[in-house]
């Protein structure tokens, strides 16, 4: 973050959502109170151990889910289903594998219903240009690598224009080397479209590397255990995650998580 | 240096991509000739099979009426193709075929696609369905010639029945299996249910619709045999029961190329439709 922080786009107070499983009379707390502002074109990482309720919390951002008690409020507007303000970067690349490269990344406009078949068009190359697959239009998701096929799932987001960009794990599943690649290609298109953004993810590296700020939950239920401003200059080359500063960053995350493990298993026990 | 990295990455994409065979080859390519080989052989095949048919038939080992040779097939062919009552036979045949295979895709498509997206409307056909599917559906036909009579209509009604339950259960399965993560996707950017149906049920069932229509394309076959066999007035296959109760036994296998030759070509038909849909898949 670049000195004056601007003005709250995403404003999350005690936010608490349970979800019933199958098989079960008991609704699992997933989220237990989380409290959280993000500002406009910020670049937010969460992290946390695994099954924290990190994925929760961004599937309820979207509305995809419902909370229980709190208030979460984009731009003001209490969220209560998802909405053309937010869209979502899945972790699997969710494309429909019978349609192009240019199909799919008109879809998520033509579901929102707001432009006219040439203007979607038009926007849908335009962003497929931005994330490097000019060429592809005409190419079917099956028949692209993974990486290429999170960038159309990346294109589809941005290409609604929204107001914050939510990406759930998106790299995940990819190879280590492509992962990097794509680390660094996502910060370029942020640079460029300066959406706030939610990134959630299991490496630390990777929260780190991307974000303005680290927040860092607590194991399930999940809350804010702490929230770290990564104040490292941009633009970032993937040199910097050998830089000493970037290393203690790493350092005190992953202290922060251990610390949630030991305590959840303590608890287990 | 931002942008190198990433390029060198496409580039990289672009050229496992290029080449459809990502594993190396372990035999050496095939040769144009070599290519032909699956082909060569099954043509081979055949016609030695032919051959050596004709040469027990002229070695009269066996009478004629219980095995004619090929030759006094085609002969029969001819003979029956180019008669006054082939015309008649093939018409109601083919209009038989024609309009029981449509009615069947006319509402078991639908129905199949209502059943799949309203899950009441299934628990209301479940019981018929079940029933139905599993009694061999030639059995209605004394049933459907009391209803019917001997003309066209019980055998529009057995092939009906035959291929409206392949179709119409096929087409269920495919709406049901929705991917849920395309399902999450649109629900994310606000989709309605319309929508959803329109732009992944749809689309997502097409495969199993396909399947249902080249299954159904079966039974319907063996509703206008096995229908006409029991009771008609004109039909292949009744000029096919005809020939046999007197013995034209090449004329038994004329008819039954003939129904051999339109299965084949409807399954033909079904398999260029499927190529036209399946373009997104890899080959």
């Amino acid at each position: 973050m670049d000195g004056q922080r601007t003005a709250v786009k995403l404003s999350a107070r005690n936010v608490r959502v349970h979800y019933w499983r199958e098989r079960s009379d008991e609704p699992l707390l997933a989220l237990d109170g989380v409290t959280l502002d993000v500002h406009e074109g910020e670049f937010v990482s969460i992290v946390g151990p695994s099954g924290c309720g990190k994925t929760t919390f961004l599937n309820a951002l979207d509305g995809l889910l419902p909370i229980s008690s709190g208030s979460l409020v984009i731009d003001g507007r209490p969220v209560t289903g998802p909405g053309r303000d937010r869209a979502m970067v899945f972790q699997q690349p969710s494309l429909l594998p019978w349609r192009s490269v240019l199909g799919n990344v008109m879809y998520g406009m033509e579901l929102e219903r707001q432009l006219s078949r040439r203007e979607m068009r038009e926007r849908a190359r335009e962003h497929i240009r931005l994330v490097g697959l000019e060429g592809f239009e005409d190419a079917y998701p099956l028949e692209l690598s993974g990486g290429m096929q999170q960038r159309v799932n990346l294109a589809r987001a941005l290409a609604t224009d929204p107001v914050m960009l939510l990406l759930d794990e998106p790299f995940a599943a990819l190879d280590a080397q492509t992962r990097e690649f794509m680390q660094l290609e996502l910060l370029r298109i942020w640079r460029q479209t300066r959406k706030t953004a939610i990134f959630i993810t299991h490496d630390i590296k990777e929260a780190i590397y991307l974000a303005d700020r680290v927040v860092v939950f607590t194991a399930r239920p999940g809350r804010v255990k702490e929230e770290i401003d990564v104040d490292l200059a941009r633009p970032r080359e993937l040199r910097i995650k050998r830089d000493p500063r970037f290393l203690a960053y790493e350092d005190r995350v992953w202290t922060l998580i251990e610390e949630e493990g030991t305590m959840a298993r303590a608890a287990a026990r | 240096m931002s942008t190198r990295t990433p390029q060198g990455e496409v580039a990289f994409e672009v050229a496992a991509t290029a080449e459809p065979e990502a594993q190396p080859a372990l035999r050496r390519p095939r040769s144009r000739v070599a290519s032909f080989e699956p082909w060569l052989i099954g043509v081979a095949s055949v016609v030695v099979f032919l051959v050596a048919w004709q040469l027990v038939a002229m070695a009269r080992v066996v009478p004629e009426l219980f095995l004619p040779g090929p030759t006094d097939i085609v002969t029969a062919l001819v003979a029956y193709v180019t008669s006054s009552e082939f015309a008649i036979d093939a018409a109601t045949s083919g209009q038989e075929l024609a309009i029981g295979y449509g009615l069947a895709i006319v509402v078991g498509l639908p129905l199949g696609l209502l059943m799949g997206w309203y899950r009441r409307l299934q628990y209301v056909l479940d019981p018929f369905i079940s029933f139905f599917y599993s009694t061999p559906r030639i059995a209605l036909l004394p049933l459907l010639i009391i209803w019917f009579g001997i003309g066209i209509w019980s055998k529009v009604a057995v092939i009906f029945l035959g291929a409206f339950f392949p179709i119409a259960i096929n087409t269920f399965a495919g709406v049901r299996s929705l991917d849920a993560t395309l399902l999450k996707a649109a629900r994310s950017f606000g989709a309605s249910d319309a929508q959803i149906f329109r732009t992944i049920a749809l689309p997502g069932s097409v495969p199993f619709i396909l399947t249902g229509l080249r299954l159904g394309v079966g039974h319907a076959l063996i509703g206008v045999v096995v229908g006409e066999l029991v009771a008609a007035q004109h039909g292949v296959g009744l000029a096919m029961s005809t020939a046999g109760s007197t013995f034209q036994t090449a004329k038994v296998f004329a008819a039954l190329i003939i129904i051999a030759g339109a299965g084949v070509i409807l399954q033909i038909l079904l398999q260029r439709l499927e190529r036209r849909f399946d373009a997104w898949r890899p080959r």
